[in-house]
């Protein structure tokens, strides 16, 4: 062996040694990351691994159970399942994603800048979250579907609306305990300006708790988007989307067949669940706190 | 003291903080003045209104505090100035060194982009610049390894080596009056005395004005040229810092010199100053010091005394001390401690 390989070899194992310490106690967390990353790689590389076309029909592979050529069998129309799901990952996750993302953006603008603000401006920005943080987001959907039409858009940005106050209330609380805090009148002691302080200073500190915060909305932002499309208000057919694939089973369970709905029904739980062990292992991570 | 036109002046302020029962007085007569180059010293128990004074000379307070009075730096009034105007003065003319410096840096961010960030953004200081400049004030302040300090994080550094940093940040924007809160509070004992050096030295070298904030008399004493001696929100004597021991005129100022304790002796119990001190907002219409004073009279309770001449001084007192040399009573209290 040469010594380049030796080295090589050492950098290795320290590796390895670092990731085995970095997952020594924490099992759960570890399983949890990996369905996320699954799931993910499915929605990514859904066309290189599904079997089928999500949407090819056919009359004479109706209801099918497991087997060989269909793993997780086929629905009402003969479209394959494991396929529909591998498909349907994509609007999943990115309707959630979008859903957390938008809400993590515009409720950390709102609250930090109504923290920094305050007055008038917080006392809006503060009242219009209540007023939000009020209506739950179904009936929103409810609302704006009928205004809107149903789709998965309209449901993206109803969600988002909803849960802006869930993001922007945690993060004004924790952006006001910032704001007074000591450091902040040091640096303006030293005569710079309220904006640099605020965008450069307190904001960065702020975010671990807005990533935090995101990735806990997440499992239930995807709940939500699949409630929604179940009930016919997000996703349409033929979409093949998770929450509309629980509903289109339907049918099936009268006729014995209940693949459809318990498998679509079975990776969103243990989807969301992932992603909520998830969240308190990032805030664990990021806060410290044992919630 | 000198020709030189004061650089601070403190006139009749009053400050009200907002408190859950209304707006609370907080500073009830504050007069102050600092000459250039000159240190003062604000000496008082906790509570008594010193770092607020402070505050209210620099606009720190709370946004729904109110201040009136006056206060003029180097001419011009401060309580009107507007935001440019205040962020100008910050950066150029006054510094602040705070009591605690853990939680007065941003723990995130590397000592280096602390020192060097205000340099940067305020003053227009290239970069290379800025950072040549706060190491090499870094290396006066006596840390050694500065450029790899200005690498660190502040939880790496120890309170004494943080304070430096606090003292680098404010001797770099160089200032024309250094407000220093209460420096060496925080601190282990035997880093109290070299950051108070360092203080003192940078101070001497640049003819820097000092409003030195502390309830250490002594050591007011030491470093200071003048002494301002608050009591319940009010600066109730005024003095020169070399008669402070001899020529003190206020009751309130003897008794804090009466109650520091003789290392000399040790037997005796140790002597406070009677009753406890008052805050501004519970004084009544007359002196404040009044119901603890042992020369109170009737004229005491119902009218406010104002600061007048006494002794080498000015003193708030309807009947001010005449000269006796006021000597630390066997194993006398300390001066109570505050923040």
């Amino acid at each position: 062996m040469t010594t380049y390989q030796i080295a090589a070899l050492g950098r290795g194992g320290a590796r390895w040694s670092r990731l085995r310490r970095l997952t020594r106690g924490r099992g759960v967390l570890v399983v949890a990351c990996a369905v996320v990353a699954v799931a993910v790689l499915a929605a990514l590389f859904a066309p290189l691994l599904a079997p089928y076309d999500p949407d090819a029909v056919d009359p004479a592979a109706v209801y099918q159970g497991s087997s060989a050529a269909h793993w997780l069998g086929t629905d009402d129309t003969g479209r394959d399942i494991l396929s529909r799901l591998l498909y349907g990952a994509r609007p999943s996750l990115l309707a959630p994603a979008a859903v957390t993302l938008t809400a993590g953006l515009g409720g950390t603008v709102l609250a930090v800048s109504a923290a920094w603000l305050g007055g008038w401006y917080d006392r809006l920005v503060s009242a219009l979250l209540d007023i939000v943080f009020g209506f739950p987001g179904l009936v929103l959907a409810v609302v704006a579907a009928a205004v809107f039409g149903a789709g998965l858009q309209v449901a993206v940005v109803t969600l988002s609306l909803a849960y802006l106050p869930y993001i922007g209330r945690v993060v004004r609380s924790a952006a006001l305990r910032e704001r007074n805090l000591p450091y902040v009148s040091a640096l303006r002691m030293l005569g710079m300006s309220g904006r640099r302080i605020c965008l450069r200073h307190l904001t960065p500190n702020l975010l671990p708790l807005v990533l935090v915060q995101v990735a806990t909305s997440f499992g239930y932002a995807l709940l939500d988007v699949a409630a929604f499309s179940f009930i016919g208000l997000g996703a349409q057919p033929p979409t093949a989307e998770w929450g509309l694939m629980v509903a289109n089973g339907s049918t099936g369970i009268l006729a014995g067949r209940a693949e459809q709905s318990l498998y679509a029904g079975a990776v969103i739980v243990v989807f969301v669940i992932a992603c909520s062990l998830l969240g308190g292992g990032l805030s664990r991570q990021l806060l410290g706190d044992d919630r | 003291m000198t020709g030189s036109p004061p650089l601070l002046v403190v006139d009749d302020l009053r400050v009200d903080l907002p408190t859950r029962d209304g707006m609370r007085r907080v500073i009830h007569r504050a007069d102050l003045t600092v000459p250039a180059g000159t240190a003062v010293a604000l000496v008082g128990e906790s509570g008594s209104g010193k770092s607020m004074t402070a505050r209210a000379v620099l606009r720190l307070l709370p946004s729904r505090a109110r201040t009136t009075g006056s206060v003029r730096f180097d001419g011009s009034e401060v309580t009107t100035l507007g935001a440019a105007g205040l962020r100008r003065l910050r950066a150029h003319d006054v510094a602040m060194v705070f009591q605690d410096p853990r939680a007065h840096i941003n723990p995130v961010r590397t000592v280096g982009d602390f020192l060097t960030e205000a340099l940067i953004t305020t003053r227009g200081v290239r970069p290379r610049a800025a950072e040549a400049k706060v190491t090499a004030l870094l290396r006066e302040v006596g840390i050694a390894d500065a450029s790899r300090r200005m690498r660190q994080r502040p939880p790496e550094l120890s309170g004494g080596l943080l304070q430096r940093v606090m003292i680098t940040a404010a001797l770099a924007g160089e200032p024309r009056l250094l407000i220093a809160d209460e420096p060496t509070t925080a601190l282990d004992v035997t880093t109290q005395a070299e950051v108070m050096a360092i203080i003192d030295e940078a101070r001497a070298e640049r003819g820097l004005a000092m409003l030195f904030i502390t309830h250490d008399l002594a050591l007011a004493a030491a470093v200071c040229d003048r002494i301002a001696v608050m009591y319940a929100g009010g600066v109730v004597e005024e003095l020169p810092a070399r008669h402070l021991h001899e020529r003190a005129a206020h009751p309130y100022t003897r008794a804090l010199l009466a109650s520091r304790p003789d290392p000399a002796a040790t037997a005796e119990p140790l002597r406070a100053v009677p009753g406890r001190p008052l805050s501004a907002f519970e004084t009544g219409p007359g002196c404040a010091f009044a119901p603890r004073c042992a020369h109170a009279q009737d004229l005491c309770h119902t009218e406010r005394p104002s600061l007048s001449p006494a002794g080498e001084g000015l003193a708030a007192c309807h009947f001010p001390a005449a000269d006796a040399r006021v000597t630390p009573q066997p194993g006398a209290r300390s001066t109570p401690h505050g923040r």
